[in-house]
């Protein structure tokens, strides 16, 4: 039998007392979303209390108006075609700047490059009156369009292109397959690791952003889960802080079952970066 | 391989979307950052200032106030981020049972919208409800700090909430570099009688040089982002404690309504962030 390192096995015990530490914020949430108000600031504070239900979580998704539930239809409205366009957009895109020659194709990608240092202040504006323009303000596709056209995604799928060998594309070629033919059947069948990164990080921006519905929404129908949740204090007036964790946890959860789930795809497309 | 112009139709999509929503709206800004532009003036009734904004916002000591607080904010959380993400990673990196374990948690502030994660650290922070005050107080400090809402501890607080929630990426970027060392060196160190502590600072922090470059930058960078945490918790107070430059930007924005003054802090916010970035990587180079 495998000899346990008792060292190893104390500083995994500390280890995880500092991980209850540095989690407790979600753990204290949890707990109190299923508290009434008056159990949630108990000194000592204990994680089970006498009344506890699911009553807070019942308001804010069905009895509030607007409903969680109904941001959580816009929030997975905007995420899921957000992705979807994401995916398209970059796949095509980052394969056309990997594998294929065309005229000035590595300056238009330097420039793609770049506009991903501005910090979205700069962009605001613009983007606000812009869609003004076109009918879009107080849309969800508002919400989806000035994202999608990600220069992120596509570094992403160009730098996994590049490490994937000619000689498939061109054996396609020898076999006078368009260039399109050869793209759909040959070469989106292996992008799957790096599609999958993309999914899951766009995912998350879309799900968590709060800066674009902030600005570009202002009819509490068309809400998000971050707008709604950012909102919901004003109307339930003083802290109200159990139905506000119970928002706040139905916020969050749907994107912490999807990193669970895709956590290998995530974290690798984060740290890729930090290797060069 | 021979040249293929139907390698633009590949690109055009995102080509044609980035120059309407990117290009077009950079350029939009710059223009507004020479004027009075605002919403409900419109084009028409917009005048040109020349660089009457630029002027104007050398002269704003709010200005200068949030970009202070940008300075400190960089000053104080990239260096702990990075210490303390060293350190945790140097044991989440197998020196624990359950590794793969406390990885994936340790993510888990990361993933989060900043809007959940900011009431809950609201509550946390209450300064007499809040577990953290009712502990403090417990442990005999009578006066705890007003976190949010006193001039004082209102930054810290915005501080400790930024650092929670990046440790987990500095960590996981950090245990990827160090799974990049090259285990021979650990096995010659050892040969040579060194321990852990020593192989820990001569072997794996050199080795990290180029990830610890990385997390700066990145770290600097996300740090003159923060806006969402500072919309929700403070909105800048008390008393400009908290504005950073992002949040004054959206204050003249979307409060006042200033937009062209507004557009020319966004441009000098960028120049500044281009100008902290090429420094470190001059440092860098110089360095190496």
């Amino acid at each position: 039998m495998k000899k346990i390192d008792k060292k190893k096995l104390l500083l995994t015990i500390i280890f995880a007392f500092i991980g209850f530490l540095y989690l407790y914020p979600f753990i204290w949430a949890v707990f109190s979303s299923l508290k009434p108000l008056n159990e949630i600031y108990e000194f000592p504070p204990r994680l089970f209390s006498e009344h506890m239900s699911l009553d807070n979580y019942r308001y804010v998704l069905f009895e509030q108006t607007p409903s969680f539930m109904h941001y959580l239809l816009n929030t997975t409205f905007v995420t899921l075609v957000s992705v979807t366009f994401s995916v398209l957009i970059s796949i095509t895109a980052g394969y056309g700047f990997a594998k294929l020659k065309f005229k000035g194709r590595d300056a238009i990608f330097m420039l793609l490059l770049v506009t991903m240092m501005i910090p979205f202040q700069v962009l605001m504006i613009p983007q606000f009156v812009l869609l003004t323009k076109m009918g879009l303000y107080n849309t969800l596709w508002a919400l989806i369009l000035p994202t999608v056209f990600t220069p992120l995604g596509t570094f992403l799928m160009r730098q996994y292109f590049l490490t994937v060998p000619d000689s498939i594309i061109e054996s396609g070629r020898i076999d006078g397959a368009s260039e399109f033919t050869i793209f759909k059947n040959l070469v989106v069948p292996i992008a799957k690791p790096a599609v999958a990164t993309v999914i899951i990080l766009t995912f998350m921006w879309r799900w968590n952003d709060y800066e674009s519905p902030l600005i570009f929404i202002n009819d509490s129908a068309k809400y998000t889960l971050t707008l709604g949740l950012s909102n919901f204090v004003d109307e339930a007036g003083v802290a109200k802080d159990n139905l506000i964790m119970a928002a706040a946890t139905v916020s969050m959860i749907p994107m912490i079952i999807v990193y669970f789930v895709l956590q290998k795809q995530m974290i690798a497309g984060l740290t890729q970066g930090s290797n060069k | 391989m021979k040249k293929n112009n139907v390698g633009y139709l590949f690109v055009l999509p995102a080509v044609i979307g980035f120059s309407i929503f990117i290009l077009l709206p950079m350029v939009f800004s710059l223009v507004i950052s020479f004027t009075d532009f605002n919403i409900f003036k419109g084009i028409s009734g917009t005048v040109f200032l020349g660089l009457d904004n630029y002027i104007r916002l050398i002269h704003d000591p709010i200005f200068w106030k949030s970009l202070f607080n940008n300075i400190i904010f960089i000053v104080v959380t990239v260096p702990i981020q990075i210490i303390l993400a060293l350190i945790v990673a140097y044991f989440l990196n197998d020196k624990l049972y359950g590794c793969k374990f406390f990885r994936v948690f340790s993510f888990l502030p990361y993933v989060s919208n900043i809007v959940a994660v900011s009431f809950i650290w609201m509550a946390l922070f209450n300064p007499s409800q809040g577990v953290i005050n009712q502990v403090l107080m417990h442990l005999g400090i009578s006066n705890p700090p007003g976190w949010l809402t006193s001039f004082h501890s209102a930054l810290p607080a915005v501080m400790i909430v930024s650092i929670w929630i990046s440790l987990g990426y500095n960590v996981l970027v950090y245990i990827a570099g160090m799974q990049n060392i090259d285990s021979t060196m650990y096995e010659a160190s050892e040969i040579d009688g060194a321990n852990s502590f020593q192989k820990f600072m001569k072997i794996t922090i050199p080795s990290l040089s180029s990830t610890t470059f990385f997390l700066t930058v990145t770290g600097i960078i996300s740090s003159f982002k923060v806006f969402g945490q500072i919309n929700i918790m403070t909105q800048g107070g008390p008393g400009n404690s908290t504005n950073v430059l992002a949040y004054y930007i959206y204050q003249n924005s979307f409060s006042y309504y200033d937009m062209g003054y507004a557009a020319a802090m966004a441009w000098v916010l960028m120049f500044i962030m281009i100008i902290v970035t090429v420094i470190q990587f001059r440092k860098e180079k110089g360095g190496a």
